[in-house]
């Protein structure tokens, strides 16, 4: 029988396992096992069962997914829950008063405002701007707050209620 | 996005050791970049080598005056450090041109310096693109050269009348664009020990390689990039043009740091951003400055000589008028009022 030379036909190489992760998120320190490959948005909304971070674009471009490291804001999208194990995390559920169950003064004002339609980007809003004012860099200005939340889109266009929204709060800061 | 090993060498000799081990082998330090890549094929690493616990997050002044900016600080630290701010407002300002607060929350000095390019061919793995075919992902040639390439270069590209080996992409950074004016040196260690490249020297042009973005060796890893005393903090600026106004790349970006004496330039520095597969710089154009007052008469021959040989491929044969356009501006604001981001 007459033989043929093919090249050898790879099988994908088998899957590294997963491995036991801690995260601490909105205060409670939580257990999973993740394959190192999930992204901080998925751990949190496919094993966290934290559905309020949103996936909008999942490359960095839509802000949607903003979620608070350390009090820094990020986009969950682009890290991996692997990273994180040393970091407090902070989500839209998280951002209320634990105790009172009091809303944070940026999402009452964002109630207050109407600012949103939809809803979709405003847990990502949201956390921006809590990101925002914790950086302090911003002057209550709407030009500059409008730039220091570039990273966060809206579909329905509801930028002008949300810089009403954020400049109330930081009136009341004063 | 594939499946990966991955792990935390708990020293820099560990890491250097991992990444010469394997071809497929990555850093990963704030994965803004790497990982929006391995989520479309276009990097499919084996194993992913988390830096992240590397003591490179300081910056630290150097006995000479200048600056040394760890690899893993993030762009937002940078840009808002006190002494960044003071000394270097044109890096500042830049980094802050780029990007969007987030991203720049996690994006690293080091690894801005490798964020690879937005030539969206080299994001669709179906497409022809030598820069992605040398890693065997996808077919070879390029499809930008007879494409939609209005993002695309104008300077220093490889063509030839059938795109089959040429690469007309650009280097997206704004961060670079600044550290080029500066004279600034990237420090890296390697399998072979430590090395310093300035920063002119950093990222390449396409050549007969398209696929090398820069000239580190396999296993080499940035620790710092170092600023020179001279920071220009007088007259300087960064106008960047793009789509809109933030959270955009550059269709051409110029980032000018002058001396002045009166009205007269002592010393001037001129980068260009997004018409190259590096940041773009002359210094026989700088030269032209020298001991002149700033006027857009004498700014043009400048600017002539700094877009020398310059073409369009189709779509983005604007980008020559607007850059010419672009550097007069930038210069003019410089010397005039220390001027600030566009
Ligand atoms: C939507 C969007 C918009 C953007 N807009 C802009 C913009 O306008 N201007 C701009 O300049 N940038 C922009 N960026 C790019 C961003 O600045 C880069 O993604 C970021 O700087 C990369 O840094 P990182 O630390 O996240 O790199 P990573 O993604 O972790 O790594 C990128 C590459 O660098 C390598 N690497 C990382 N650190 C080192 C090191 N120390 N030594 C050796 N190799 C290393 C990695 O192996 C990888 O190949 C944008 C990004 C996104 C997603
Ligand atoms: S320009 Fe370069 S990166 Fe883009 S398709 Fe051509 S070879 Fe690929
Ligand atoms: S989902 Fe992360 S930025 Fe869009
Ligand atoms: S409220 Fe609908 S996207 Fe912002």
């Amino acid at each position: 029988m007459l033989t043929e030379t093919l090249p050898v036909a790879n099988a994908p190489d088998a899957l590294p396992a997963t491995r036991p992760i801690e995260l601490t998120i909105n205060g409670k320190k939580r257990q999973f096992r993740l394959a190192p490959w999930t992204t901080l948005l998925d751990a949190l909304r496919e094993y966290a069962n934290l559905t309020g971070t949103k996936k909008g674009c999942d490359h960095g471009q839509c802000g949607a997914c903003t979620v608070l490291i350390d009090g820094k804001r990020v986009n969950a999208c682009l890290t991996l829950a692997v990273m994180h194990e040393d970091h407090t995390i902070t989500t839209i559920e998280g951002l209320a008063d634990s105790a009172t169950g009091q809303f944070h003064p940026l999402q009452q004002a964002f109630i207050d405002h109407d600012a949103f339609q939809c809803g979709y980007c405003t847990p990502g809003q949201i956390c921006s701007a809590v990101g925002m004012l914790n950086e302090g860099k911003v002057e209550n200005k709407a030009d500059q707050i409008r730039e220091l939340m570039s990273g966060n889109l809206c579909r329905c266009g509801a930028y002008p209620h949300i810089v009403d929204a954020i400049q109330e709060v930081m009136n009341k800061d004063r | 996005m594939n499946p990966f090993a991955y792990s935390r060498p708990a020293s820099l000799a560990d890491t250097v050791n991992e990444l010469a081990g394997s071809s497929r082998s990555r850093i990963i330090a704030g994965g803004t970049n790497l990982i929006d890549l391995m989520k479309e094929n276009v990097e499919r690493p084996a194993q992913l080598i988390d830096i992240n616990r590397l003591p490179f997050s300081t910056i630290d002044e150097l006995p000479d005056g200048g600056l040394r900016l760890g690899a893993l600080v993030t762009n937002a630290d940078t840009a808002y450090h006190p002494l960044v701010e003071q000394r270097y407002p044109l890096l500042s300002q830049t980094i802050l041109a780029g990007a969007s607060p987030q991203l720049r929350n996690m994006a690293t000095n080091g690894g801005n310096l490798f964020q690879r390019t937005r030539c969206y061919y080299f994001y669709d793995t179906s497409m022809p693109c030598n820069k992605r075919a040398a890693t065997n992902n996808g077919p070879g040639g390029c499809a930008a050269y007879g494409g939609y390439n209005r993002i695309h270069a104008i300077l220093g590209t490889t063509d030839d009348t059938n795109g089959q080996s040429s690469c007309v992409a650009t280097y997206p950074s704004d961060m670079a664009v600044a550290l080029t004016a500066l004279d600034a040196v990237v420090q890296v260690t390697g399998p072979n020990g430590d090395r310093s490249i300035p920063m002119a020297d950093f990222h390449r042009l396409p050549g007969a390689e398209p696929w090398r973005d820069n000239t580190t060796q396999p296993g080499e890893v940035v620790t710092a990039i170092d600023l020179p005393t001279r920071g220009f903090p007088d007259h300087y600026t960064y106008i960047k043009v793009r789509d809109r106004s933030s959270y955009a790349f550059a269709l051409v970006s110029v980032a000018v740091g002058l001396e002045m004496d009166g009205d007269v330039v002592r010393d001037a520095r001129i980068a260009l951003g997004g018409v190259a597969h590096k940041p773009w710089r002359k210094s026989e154009a700088e030269q032209l400055l020298i001991g002149k007052t700033l006027s857009p008469e004498t700014i043009r021959p400048v600017a002539d000589a700094l877009l020398a040989g310059a073409r369009g491929y189709g779509h983005n044969d604007f980008k020559i008028e607007l850059a010419h356009r672009a550097i007069i501006r930038a210069v003019l604001k410089s010397g005039l009022d220390n001027g600030a981001v566009e």
